[in-house]
């Protein structure tokens, strides 16, 4: 029993040793998922940060049809990244709305301009009071929205060519 | 090449990942009242800046930390509890957002650990005074 009890410090430096090691190969996953996906969009009305674009609000999201709700911002340069694809999922019929956090209406303008402009609606977050809201942590970030108001799907970070298919499969399972 | 590599790094304009917009009205004035204010102090040190993920929200100086301390202060002076404002901040993050985690499945290893490590020192504190006296 004591010889056994000699070998507990090293055992104990073994265990502590493996958990460090396997921490060192697959570092921890930091990004922080909303816990709203399941639930229904919280209720909000955004006005317009552009003239001639109309402003949102989570009524928008009450018609029957999935749409993406997008958490956006001019400053953000993944957003830029993301352009691209937004306007892909656009041209396949997608109804996007945004969120503009922190921004202004020049800025906006000269983003949409440079970038495309893929959203039906944009609302202006300055406070970042709604995306807060959404238990969003940062831009960019999608919902997938169902037809009833109930969030389905986050995408954490820009959205790339590969994100594609898994967002066009929520969107289609929320139908 | 060094000195013009050194120099080009001098000229180059730093890229923002912040806003250039001003900081929302309640993110740095404190609140009237001075015991809303301390009590809205005592949640916000308890609060991870989801952005800058070591930092409280009291201590960061990122936009969106400074967004949540503008919510907390404006859900405190209208009245609502600090506990209130922890759930609900929870119901949109998780337990990550608090640093003032509950007590559940996951967090139970946590909170009994130490509990274990004291039992486990008197247990050794006991038999080595024991070997002494004998």
């Amino acid at each position: 029993m004591k010889r056994m009890l000699l070998w507990l410090p090293f055992a104990g430096f073994v265990l502590l040793f493996v958990v460090v090691v396997s921490g060192l190969f697959a570092p921890a996953d930091r990004t922080v998922k909303s816990a709203m996906v399941g639930k229904s969009l919280p209720t909000f009305a955004l006005p317009a940060i552009l003239p001639g674009k109309p402003g949102l609000a989570s009524a928008a999201f009450q018609q029957g049809k999935p749409r993406l709700l997008n958490v956006f911002a001019s400053w953000c340069i993944p957003c830029v990244a993301e352009a691209p694809q937004l306007m892909r999922l656009k041209s396949m019929g997608v109804p996007i709305d945004a969120i503009a956090i922190r921004d202004t209406g020049p800025a906006i303008q000269g983003f949409l301009r440079r970038n495309g402009d893929p959203y039906a609606s944009i609302g202006d977050d300055k406070i970042s009071a709604v995306q807060l809201s959404l238990g969003s942590s940062g831009v960019p970030e999608t919902f997938v929205i169902d037809g009833h108001g109930k969030i389905v799907k986050q995408h954490i970070g820009d959205i790339r060519e590969e994100n594609i298919p898994e967002i066009l499969e929520a969107l289609q399972g929320a139908q | 090449m060094k000195r013009l590599l050194f120099l080009l790094a001098l000229l180059a304009a730093p890229l923002h990942a912040d806003s250039g917009l001003p900081p929302a009205a309640l993110a740095n004035t404190q609140l009237r009242d001075p015991a809303q204010e301390a009590k809205a102090q005592a949640l916000m040190v308890t609060l991870r800046c989801l952005v800058c993920q070591g930092q409280s929200i009291a201590d960061s100086d990122a936009d969106m930390a400074g967004d949540m301390r503008a919510l907390v202060r404006q859900r405190i002076a209208a009245g609502e509890s600090p506990d209130s404002v922890r759930r609900w901040l929870i119901d949109r993050y998780g337990d990550y957002v608090t640093y003032d985690p509950p007590f559940n499945g996951t967090t139970a290893a946590l909170w009994l650990a130490p509990l274990g490590m004291i039992a486990i020192g008197a247990w050794l504190a006991r038999g080595s005074f024991k070997r002494r006296r004998g």
